[in-house]
């Protein structure tokens, strides 16, 4: 399959710099995502990959480049002409087509899963709790726990948490949803009801996808494209058939071997 | 005379001061309560001016002695027209004394809620104020209830100091007794017995239901 970039990227990162001090995890990135893709991006442990998503979550600020969504600066406001950073009510506006699942879920623990569903719609949408709690159920069911609905989260499995997670972030309606490792911190066994829930979920919802995996079979199941981040820079993106079959890069064929061969 | 004849005799004036005592500390609780929340709250603003005028006060607050701040609130303020009538220069230095302990507790707990908790609510697009409000401060009530509960016993046990300014309370009885009857030990005794039943037997019990309540109120029991 040919990358299907469409003319206007949903997200664009134009030589994105981030540093930390001296220490330069993402080098000039540069990568656009169609509308409605699923894009995974997989790597070695800090190549840089959860950077990427907290960046397009407005959680760190670029050290240099652009980050655009929809053509429109995410981390930049047009000024006198030229771009200055973006002030709060920007990144409050931008980040309302933004949504993202953390490795740790990150679930609010004195709110029952319902509540935390409900939560971002009826405070930052304003909707009524009738609207939101219809929404939330619907997608709570969507993600098999509608019984579950008033439980806490510490009566929850890891799945179960995870799988709130989702349903709290696809309660805002977000155009563009950021998974980190969504399934790292699980125990094997429920990591399929996890990965179930995700997959079909651009389709369903109209979402663009980035989703940081180590699950390589999933991510080559369900992927539009793959791309592979070595030391803060994109190696190699593609197909999952070219970037798992026959990767051009010595390093992505290196790291995939040794990730296969960790099983 | 026996310790049962003394109580007979002395008992009631007691029983009188630990009233006054009671009274002095359930409005120095409130400002001790009410203070560390605004404060907390300031000395985590991003407005270095807030931020500062916060520190001053708890710095203050903490690094001089309650009976001196006391004895300004009584004796100095006076001089610069404002005149507090003892029962209130009492409670009002304990409660801004502790208070400021306290600020250092709020603030303690609000920053020992994981970051995860605030990146999330980040994540959802809540407001800095919302955050506060509905995912951190609820979390950090649930932290901070143990240290307070001590703090709310040091305050209580602080309250004898405004005996000083002749606040008629637990230690001013005791005081009094003794002056009189030069029974001591007695008299002393006697203070230190109710100081403690009611720091055990009432303060302590009364912050476990309130950890109680509220940990079955977040889901965590
Ligand atoms: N807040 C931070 N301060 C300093 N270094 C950081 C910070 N966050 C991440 N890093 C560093 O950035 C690099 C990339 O991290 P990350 O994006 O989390 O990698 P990955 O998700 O690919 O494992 C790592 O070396 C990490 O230690
Ligand atoms: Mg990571």
């Amino acid at each position: 399959m040919p990358e299907p970039i469409a003319a206007q990227p949903k997200v664009r990162l134009d030589r994105v710099t981030k540093r930390y001090g001296d220490l330069v995890v993402l080098d000039q990135l540069s990568m656009d995502v169609a509308p409605n893709e699923m894009i995974s991006i997989i790597g070695p442990s800090g190549s840089g990959k959860t950077t990427i998503l907290r960046l397009l979550m407005t959680l760190e600020q670029v050290t240099d480049g652009i980050i655009s969504i929809d053509g429109e600066p995410l981390t930049h406001m047009p000024k006198n002409g030229g771009l200055a950073p973006a002030n709060r009510a920007h990144l409050r506006r931008m980040r309302t087509k933004i949504g993202m699942c953390f490795q740790h879920f990150n679930l609010f623990p004195h709110m029952t899963a319902l509540q935390n569903c409900i939560e971002g719609p009826i405070q930052v949408l304003g909707m009524s709790k009738v609207e939101a709690t219809a929404r939330a159920m619907d997608l709570l069911a969507m993600v098999g726990l509608e019984e579950k609905a008033g439980e806490h989260p510490v009566r929850l499995s890891g799945g179960q948490k995870q799988r709130v997670a989702i349903a709290r972030a696809l309660a805002m309606r977000p155009e563009v949803l950021l998974l980190d490792e969504v399934t790292s911190a699980l125990d094997p066994e429920v990591i399929g009801e996890v990965l179930q829930v995700i997959r079909g979920l651009n389709k369903k919802y109209d979402l663009t996808i980035l989703m940081v995996t180590h699950q390589m079979g999933f991510a080559k199941e369900i992927s539009d494209r793959v791309v592979f981040i070595y030391e803060g820079k994109v190696e190699e993106a593609g197909a999952p058939d070219q970037i798992f079959g026959d990767p051009t890069s010595e390093r992505t064929r290196q790291f995939l071997s040794a990730v296969l061969e960790a099983g | 005379m026996s310790y049962w004849e003394f109580l007979g005799e002395y008992g009631i004036r007691f029983v009188s001061g630990a009233i006054v005592t009671a009274e002095q500390t359930v409005p120095a609780s409130a400002l001790a309560i009410g203070i560390p929340v605004v404060f907390g709250l300031m000395r985590l603003s991003r407005s270095f001016v807030i931020r500062s005028a916060a520190i001053a006060y708890i710095e203050f607050f903490r690094g001089t002695s309650l009976l001196v701040q006391l004895y300004w609130i009584f004796f100095v303020l006076p001089l610069f027209g404002l005149t507090l009538e003892k029962f209130a220069a009492g409670f009002i230095a304990v409660g801004m004394n502790l208070g400021a302990y306290g600020a250092e507790v709020v603030r303690g707990a609000i920053r020992s809620v994981p970051h995860g908790q605030t990146e999330a609510a980040i994540a959802l697009n809540l407001s800095p104020a919302t955050r506060m409000r509905r995912i951190i401060l609820p979390q950090a009530l649930l932290i901070m209830l143990p240290p307070w509960g001590n703090l709310l016993i040091e305050l209580l046990k602080g309250t004898a100091l405004v005996s000083l300014i002749s606040v008629a309370d637990l230690m001013f009885a005791a005081r009094q007794v003794n002056g009189s009857t030069f029974l001591s030990a007695q008299a002393f005794g006697t203070a230190l017995i109710v100081y403690y039943v009611m720091a055990r037997l009432v303060v302590t019990p009364a912050m476990r239901a309130t950890e109680r309540v509220m940990a079955s109120r977040l889901g965590r029991t």
